[in-house]
């Protein structure tokens, strides 16, 4: 069976999707189990994927037994090896933690939501496991479309952010498609392995260049990276909860991995930092993406909207990273983006829980949290430490990578920008801190009950608290055995 | 000179707050969770205690936690520096929780429970720095410190604590993510390792003198937790926590991690003599002299008692990285000495300050007068404490300012020597018009009330800590032989 | 003068997809109402699939189909490229799921907001 598991990590999901669409009609108690089990299956596929990857090096499954470049192939290898094996697990995680939230607001639909939950890990998946650039597109169209649908079924402004999400998310995704297009009438292939080959040989083609700037801009629209953001604050911030807590996490960390993919794999990293001196250019303007993302962030007063902004933050650290082009940066860039999937899971999965609790999400609503809700805060405080970049949660080590990589290369901008966004972060936090520990100046003497909320939601998300601290201690075996011997020869 | 031997103490030493989770669960029994405390202040005592005929033996016990990034891992390593702060913390840990069930029942104090939790997680914290081997764990559990002990400074919960809170995080953290974190970076850029060596690391790092010095200062300035000046305006503002946060993290634990912190730089990252062959040392000394006399004046002003005594702190913080500043064997015991000296005597200060609040609620020395007749014992106690920090005979405090000065005549460096001088004839102009007034003055309703001490839970803990300042005075022999294999080494 | 419509009469099938790329893109940016967006990103989409079907064609070449038992004669110059074809097939379907969905919101925010101006949309939400 293991030789099958690069499509098993595909078509599990696929099927469990159409499982809980079934279940919705004939029995809507099964939804929950049937997804459970699906996600289930799917996180230890993927794991086991992981493991066969370390050990043998990478995967290529040929779907239908079609060679490539003919056939569509999907390539695991060690970097999409971790990023399948993280998604997999945020969203088996994500899917126990929802599950009261669920129940209370979409008991009548909850075949349809479950189902488009199920289709988007389907998609993120797939755009993760894939080898072809077209399948990689048409994977995308799935997630993207399952998330526009997600985000919708919140009531109010879901609708209108959704749908302008819909006119961003489709200009991104169709550039990437003409980009694409612009690959195969000069190469012929949509095989990636095999475009990288022939591309190797076309460096000064002016419509290869062309394609690359246009699949770049696209990924970097589906992706939340300043200026092309607009779409993200509102959409992520209507959206229903259990909807935000799979989404965010997920989609812009994947289309950061598809960057990853086509900037160091595909296009190679001698093109795609020396051509049209990209390399800086990109990294002075993720310093400015990151100082950005910290304004808008800062000038948020609402909780969910402001955990939303920081993603524009943490994108930007993935988007420099990357370009920076050494071996730091680029491990930096890949550590960050395992790191972010379980710090936003984190962040989210705290904040939804006060959420369901409290329902309001001002700072006023804030007063004496700690006590009613330690365990909720206490997660909320770890995932909150790991984006500033305190030890030994995992934030840290990417973060220092992350500088290394800015230091060695020269690029002192980054390095500012890094330290600032991380002590922006810190003020950020701390105001709800604050104002969980404070309360109004009159003396609370810790007299508030516990009011948890219900273990469905507290326990997955302590194990991912304590997750990120584990994941940090760790951080050195992941980076030596899985991240470093990832990144392809051609970065220094 | 010694061999590296593989331990798990260190380890043990640090987990023993693990003692958190049987304090949070006897939250409902205040007698067995203050006995948690006890048993965990007891045991770090005692492994702590275990490590110490290795350390004099000149071995080194060490520990890897895990490895990180290539060339840096989580690890401890304990050397006779680093124990000897462990046994001033650890030794004063148990007299301040005694102090502690003295205070806060006497003030019945809210939020018993989680007070006792953060100092359990503060403590562990400082013997993870104490035991650190490369300055990448000591950055880990320097900032584990500084958001365990936020909850111990802002414990009133009101709007003071609020804004002494902030102030305190704005500092520390800000300097430690702003400031020391490119500065290790660069470290480790230039080395390619971030373990503390002696002869520092940056020998052959081909960094200019300009990068150097700046380096220095970012590290200097970066652990704000050494309050020199200016930032150092946390630390008065931090007296607003209950006295036994002020007494043992604010005199002792936290600005002692920051003060370790910088020697651990100043000693085995850069290494003495690189110091001296570029002539950083030079440029240290003089802010932290600027800070020493500075502080001193200020404290002249202050009215507030703990506020003062905070002040003081600032000051002889200074003292210990002037010490550290310079290339001599003298020096750098007198730095070491001074910092289990300095400890005990401030400790002692502050205990008496806070047996004041508990027993008369008063916070201004304008309002102490005549205070000896009613509580004699601590005033007593009070003037052992204020000889210790002045450095008079038959305190250990002599003993390391001896050292300080001698170690700076070795070098043929006068000012040091009017500095420590000039800071001594401050600190008892600042110390000692209280303890007159104490015993001498009069002051409001102090009618003839007899004797009222403070309750008993307070006076033996600062008894305690009084005799040990009279008791290094004539038995300096351990910190002494401690601080020897530092500078021999 | 002549260069230039040598370039654009060559290559007629590119300047096409880009003008009606970029009527798409205008719709979906600068037009108020609802509905008048969504055209236009369905013009937007419907370029780049003229784009991609424009690349499979070969000069002289027949449609894709070969008669059974001739597969042997077969020469691939003779036929036009099937892939693109293939491709935009997938496309196409995406592109109507978008439609569809992006039509769904608009009644959705139809029925909420009463209008399909973008604009008074807004004012209405700010003033709520």
């Amino acid at each position: 069976m293991t030789s099958h598991l690069p499509a098993l990590v595909v078509t599990v999901p696929l099927l469990t999707a159409f499982a809980a669409f079934a279940a919705g009609w004939l029995r809507p108690k099964l939804c929950f189990p049937v997804g459970l089990t699906g996600l289930g299956i799917t996180a230890i596929s993927s794991i086991l994927l992981l493991a066969e990857v370390l050990e043998a090096g990478t995967v290529t499954y040929e779907l239908g037994r079609w060679p490539a470049p003919w056939g569509i192939v999907y390539v695991v290898d060690r970097l999409n090896g971790v990023v399948l094996a993280a998604i997999s697990l945020c969203a088996f995680i994500q899917w126990i933690s929802s599950r009261a939230s669920v129940k209370s607001q979409f008991s009548d639909r909850i075949g349809a939501f479950y189902g488009l939950e199920l289709l988007f890990v389907t998609g993120a998946m797939g755009i993760t496991v894939t080898g072809d650039a077209f399948n990689l597109y048409v994977l995308l169209e799935i997630a993207s479309i399952t998330a526009y649908a997600l985000i919708a079924m919140g009531g109010g402004r879901a609708p209108l952010s959704s749908l302008n999400y819909v006119f961003m998310g489709t200009i991104g995704a169709w550039f990437y498609l003409l980009g694409v297009g612009y690959l195969y009438i000069m190469t012929g292939s949509l095989n990636m392995a095999d475009l990288a080959s022939i591309l190797q040989g076309m460096r000064s083609s002016q419509a290869i260049l062309v394609a690359f700037v246009i699949i770049i801009v696209g990924v970097w629209l589906k992706m939340g990276f300043f200026p092309l953001h607009g779409w993200l604050p509102n959409a992520y911030t209507h959206a229903p909860w259990p909807a935000t807590t799979l989404i965010a996490p997920l989609m812009t960390k994947v289309m950061a991995y598809v960057m990853m993919r086509l900037v160091l794999f595909l296009f190679g990293p001698e093109y795609s930092f020396g051509v049209l001196g990209l390399k800086d250019v990109v990294v002075w303007w993720a310093s400015l993406a990151v100082v950005a993302g910290s304004v808008i962030a800062l000038s948020q007063k609402d909780l969910k909207r402001m955990i939303t902004c920081i993603i524009l933050i943490e994108i930007a650290y993935m988007v420099g990273g990357t370009f920076l082009g050494n071996r730091s940066g680029t491990t930096g860039a890949i550590f960050h983006l395992v790191n972010d999937v379980f710090m936003t899971l984190c962040v989210f999965l705290a904040v939804s829980s006060l959420a369901f609790r409290q329902r309001e999400l001002d700072m006023d609503a804030m007063e004496g949290l700690f006590s009613e809700m330690p365990f909720t805060m206490g997660a909320l405080v770890t995932g909150a430490l790991s984006i500033v970049g305190v030890p030994p949660t995992c934030g840290f080590f990417s973060k220092w990578l992350l500088l290394k990589g800015a230091l060695e290369a020269g690029h002192y901008e980054f390095m500012v920008a890094l330290i600032l966004s991380s002590l922006v972060c810190l003020v950020l936090f701390f105001r709800v801190f604050e104002a969980a520990y404070f309360g109004h100046g009159e003396r609370s003497h810790g007299h508030h009950r516990m009011r948890e909320a219900p273990l469905g939601m507290v326990v997955p998300l302590l194990v991912v608290a304590i997750g990120i601290v584990a994941l940090g201690l760790m951080s050195g075996k992941v980076i030596s055995s899985i991240i470093e011997p990832a990144l392809p020869r051609g970065v220094l | 000179m010694g061999t590296e031997v593989n331990s798990i103490l260190p380890v043990l030493a640090v987990m023993v707050s693990a003692a958190v989770v049987p304090i949070l669960a006897s939250s409902r029994s205040a007698n067995v969770r203050e006995a948690w405390t006890f048993v965990a202040a007891f045991g770090k005592v005692g492994i702590v205690l275990a490590m110490l005929p290795h350390v004099l033996r000149g071995d080194k016990l060490s520990f890897e936690i895990a490895p990180v990034f290539p060339g840096v891992s989580l690890a401890f390593r304990v050397d006779a520096m680093g124990e000897l702060f462990a046994l001033v913390s650890s030794f004063l840990w148990i007299v301040t929780s005694a102090y502690s069930i003295g205070y806060m029942r006497g003030l019945k104090e809210h939020g018993q429970t989680r007070y006792y939790s953060y100092f359990a997680l503060a403590m562990s914290s400082t013997m993870g720095v104490a035991f650190s081997a490369n300055l990448l764990t000591l950055y880990v559990f320097y900032e584990l410190l500084s958001f365990a002990t936020y909850p111990l400074v802002t414990h009133h919960q009101d709007e003071e604590g609020r804004s002494a809170g902030r102030r305190y995080l704005t500092y520390i953290v800000g300097g430690s993510i702003g400031l020391v974190l490119p500065a290790m970076l660069v470290c480790y850029g230039s080395s390619q390792t971030l373990d503390f060596t002696p002869g520092g690391i940056l020998a052959n790092s081909g960094l200019s003198r300009f990068e150097l010095g700046l380096l220095l200062f970012m590290f200097v300035f970066g652990f704000a937790k050494a309050a020199i000046m200016p930032f150092h305006s946390w630390l008065p503002a931090a007296m607003v926590a209950p006295t036994p946060v002020s007494a043992l993290l604010h005199a002792v634990a936290v600005v002692k991690v920051g003060v370790f912190s910088i020697l651990r730089v100043l000693g085995w990252v850069f290494g003495v003599a690189l110091l001296g062959n570029v002539e950083l040392g030079w440029l240290v000394g003089s802010v932290a002299s600027g800070t020493i006399i500075g502080a001193s004046l200020v404290a002249l002003t202050q009215d507030g008692l703990k506020r003062m005594l905070a002040y003081s702190t600032i000051g002889q913080l200074s003292y210990i990285i002037l010490a550290g500043t310079l290339n001599s064997g003298f020096a750098w015991k007198g730095a070491l000495l001074h910092i289990a000296m300095h400890a005990l005597g401030k400790i002692t200060l502050f205990f008496c300050a806070g047996a004041i609040y508990v027993a008369t609620k008063k916070e201004r020395i304008s309002e102490m007068g005549g205070i000896a007749r009613r509580m004699p014992l601590t005033m007593s106690v009070f003037l052992v404490g204020a000889l210790c920090v002045i450095g008079l005979p038959p305190t250990g405090g002599f003993i390391s300012k001896w050292f300080l000065c001698l170690g700076s005549l070795e070098i043929g460096q006068i000012w040091p020597v009017v500095v420590l001088l000039t800071s001594s004839v401050l600190s008892a102009a600042y110390l000692i018009p209280v303890v007159y007034k104490g015993f001498f003055g009069t002051g409001p309703d102090i009618q003839g009330e007899g004797m009222r001490e403070a309750p008993v839970w307070c006076l033996l803990p600062m008894t305690v800590s009084a005799a040990g300042c009279i008791a290094s005075f004539f038995f300096p022999g351990l910190f002494l032989g401690l601080a020897e294999l530092i500078v021999r080494g | 003068m002549d260069r230039i419509l040598e370039v654009v009469i060559a290559k007629y099938n590119y300047w096409i997809y880009i003008v009606l790329m970029m009527i798409g893109l205008y719709g979906v940016i600068a037009k108020n109402n609802l509905v008048k967006k969504i055209v236009g990103m369905s013009i937007f989409q419907t370029a780049i699939i003229l784009f991609f079907i424009s690349m499979g064609m070969k000069k002289g070449a027949t449609i894709p189909i070969i008669i059974h038992g001739q597969e042997a004669s077969v020469r691939a110059s003779d036929y036009i490229n099937p892939l693109p074809h293939v491709l935009m097939l997938t496309a196409i379907v995406v592109a109507v799921s978008t439609l569809g969905v992006a039509l769904a919101l608009a009644v959705k925010i139809y029925k909420e907001f009463d209008t399909l101006e973008e604009d008074e949309i807004l004012e209405k939400i700010r003033k709520s």
